[in-house]
């Protein structure tokens, strides 16, 4: 049985998730769409159901991809726990009206009901579910009120299938609201009040500001602390087991592909590029820690209802960059990883808007891998040099954003979107998606940097490195100012970011070379992964376009850089 | 008289008189309450030309200025 999960956007939808399945959930993508939603498993009686996690949608006429998804998803499947925020009842039973006239079992869960009942909101639930003609439920998601019962009532959800036009639903939500509904003071909370600071624009860009650079200290403390106190010990540890096996290896092949090179008698965690030694500490040690700890602020962010104002006060910049607001998100997730950043341009309404959206994320967003080895490196000589790297980034982002609005033809659309009142996140769900998210990154992650730590013993021994070095030299050493060997990092710059930025660090790089290598391999071109994803989203024609963007803006912004500097 | 829902004040209140443009931009906006005899408040306005914050039953949303060119409301008050 498919169970499908529908509802607005911010009615607890992903707190009811977590409570109705257990730990096996999966994230997948819709067949033949990038559009993912989550899916787990819910035992009731003697059945068990899959439950599918549809991405909130106001309407089922759609107006994003995101939006067109949910409906084909209907299409599959068996019934529908609507879910509705019972703090604002006439405007959610426009969807349910509209499930109501699909051919699929409805059961409609009330959510948010102590909140109603805190704000003074009084909902006859009996009557309710008597004009609606299905069964209906108070929920509160996040303490588990009423999941109990929400579950053994899905047998009863009823289908109607009654076709009826726009405005006879709004007619009949206004008859529905009349007779159930009774408000008996004003809901309007001093926390909405004092909310409303952070998007009026003479308050809200300075709190925006505050809460940017909050979160970097944050992701910057959390990372560094976890790779002090935490990794670097285990790997000083593990370093007894990896001698051990590098005295029993001895010299040859096998040596250096699971151990690398020695470097004065020891293993050096960055330089030896091993198998077990590099292969493991960078996506481990360097990078994991970083990732971990923006997943935790962002997904903080998300879940606390703070992205939709940092869209509102972003959407003018965004809008003369072709895009609008909500473009805030792929972006802020692209600096995780380019692949979800990729994923997310689906929420775009768009192909302009997401074509512009992808190209700039894939040229000036460093993911999280790249920012974290970025700062171990240039980071190492000091905040100047970081200050180059990301503010050429920012300034690249800008004004090809600027660019590609006035050269491509076509309008943008506008921003239209719910700005949901401030809540403190639900652990449940938070720690559910930081689990995936982490998850998803070791299971991309790992294979792809063994697969670079490999690829870069066999590219050196067997001087094919040297070969493409020269030939790259005019560019390499003429326009860029690096020397010939910095061509390897570009070549498994295709693999892995992460990895290629490690690779500069035996090649004894001035300050002024770092900056520029790092700015070149941010721009010159996706990671693999994030290739695969682009070139499915925007189809191989767009792609093709994108991609020539991002190679001669490298070289553009790299041989500036390498003039000015 | 009925102003656009960007030229209204912040913090002015107001009920939606007519909605121009045609029925997919109906669509959309009633499809997040904003209908004709909704009442309106104006939160905030985000300055050169950028999006308008509204609040339709306690619910706030963010709209681009084109579209909120559309909303023809009557200021209470």
């Amino acid at each position: 049985m498919k169970l499908l999960l529908m509802g607005n956007q911010n009615v607890g939808k992903s707190a009811l998730f977590s409570r109705l399945t257990g730990v096996n959930v999966t994230s997948s993508n819709y067949p033949g769409t990038t559009v993912e939603f989550r899916q787990g498993r819910l035992k009731f009686g003697s059945k068990t159901a899959d439950v599918m996690d549809v991405p909130g949608t106001y309407t089922l006429e759609s107006t994003s991809r995101a939006e067109e998804v949910a409906v084909r998803m209907l299409e599959e499947g068996d019934a529908v726990i609507n879910v509705v925020d019972a703090t604002n009842l006439e405007r959610n039973l426009y969807l349910t009206l509209q499930l109501l006239e699909r051919r699929i079992p409805v059961i409609v869960a009330l959510n948010f009901w102590d909140k109603a009942l805190r704000g003074g909101i009084e909902i006859n639930v009996k009557g309710l579910e008597r004009m609606l003609g299905v069964p209906v439920v108070p929920t509160v998601a996040v303490t588990g009120e009423g999941i109990k019962e929400l579950v053994s009532r899905i047998d009863d959800a009823r289908a109607h299938a009654l076709r009826q036009s726009d405005e006879k639903r709004w007619v009949r939500i206004g008859r529905i609201i009349k007779r159930t509904e009774r408000i008996t003071r004003k809901r309007e909370t001093l926390s909405e009040r004092l909310g409303d600071a952070s998007i009026r624009p003479l308050t809200g860009i300075p709190i925006a500001l505050a809460v940017i650079i909050t979160s970097f200290l944050l992701i910057r403390l959390i990372g560094e602390g976890l790779i002090t106190y935490i990794l670097d010990p285990l790997f000083t540890v593990y370093s007894f087991l990896a001698m051990g096996l590098s005295g029993l290896l001895g010299q040859g092949l096998a040596h250096d592909i699971l151990i690398g090179r020695l470097i004065e008698g020891e293993i050096d965690y960055v330089q030896s590029m091993g198998l077990l030694t590099t292969g493991l500490y960078v996506p481990l040690a360097m990078v994991l820690p970083y990732i971990l700890a923006f997943y935790l602020v962002l997904s903080f962010l998300e879940d606390s209802g703070y992205l939709p104002r940092l869209a509102t006060l972003m959407d003018n910049l965004m809008h003369r960059m072709g895009m609008h607001g909500l473009s805030v998100i792929p972006m802020l997730l692209g600096l995780g990883c380019n692949v979800p950043g990729a994923l997310a341009t689906r929420i775009l309404e768009t192909r302009r808007q997401r074509f512009i959206a992808a190209t700039l994320m894939a040229i000036a967003v460093p993911c999280m891998a790249q920012i974290a080895m970025v700062i171990g490196l240039v980071g190492s000589r000091g905040p100047a040099g970081l200050g180059i790297v990301f503010g050429t980034l920012f300034l690249v982002w800008v004004f090809l954003g600027l660019a590609l609005n006035r050269v491509m033809g076509g309008e943008s659309p506008e921003i239209f979107i719910e700005i949901p009142p401030y809540q403190v996140p639900y652990w449940g769900s938070l720690l559910k998606k930081l689990w995936m998210r982490m998850w998803a990154f070791l299971r991309e992650a790992i294979p792809y940097v063994l697969l670079g730590v490999l690829l870069i013993n066999v590219l050196y021994s067997s001087g094919i490195i040297s070969l493409i070095g020269r030939a790259a030299a005019p560019v390499v050493v003429g326009v860029l100012g690096l020397p010939g060997d910095a061509v390897g990092a570009l070549v498994v710059g295709f693999l892995r970011k992460d990895v290629a930025v490690g690779m500069l660090l035996p090649l004894g790089l001035s300050l002024k070379q770092l900056i520029i290598a790092s700015v070149v391999l941010t721009m010159y071109f996706p990671c693999v992964a994030t290739f695969m994803v682009l070139t499915r989203e925007l189809g191989i024609r767009d792609m093709a376009k994108s991609t020539a963007i991002m190679l001669s803006m490298a070289l553009l912004v790299g041989g500036l850089l390498n003039l000015i500097i | 008289m009925a102003v656009s829902l960007a030229d209204m004040g912040v913090g002015k209140s107001a009920r939606i008189v007519r909605i121009e443009g045609g029925l997919a931009i109906q669509r959309r906006l009633s499809s997040l309450n904003v209908r004709i005899g909704k009442a309106v408040r104006k939160v905030a306005s985000q300055p050169f030309r950028g999006p308008v914050v509204i609040e339709v039953d306690g619910r706030r949303l963010s709209l681009g200025r084109g579209m909120a060119m559309k909303v023809l409301v009557e200021v209470l008050r």
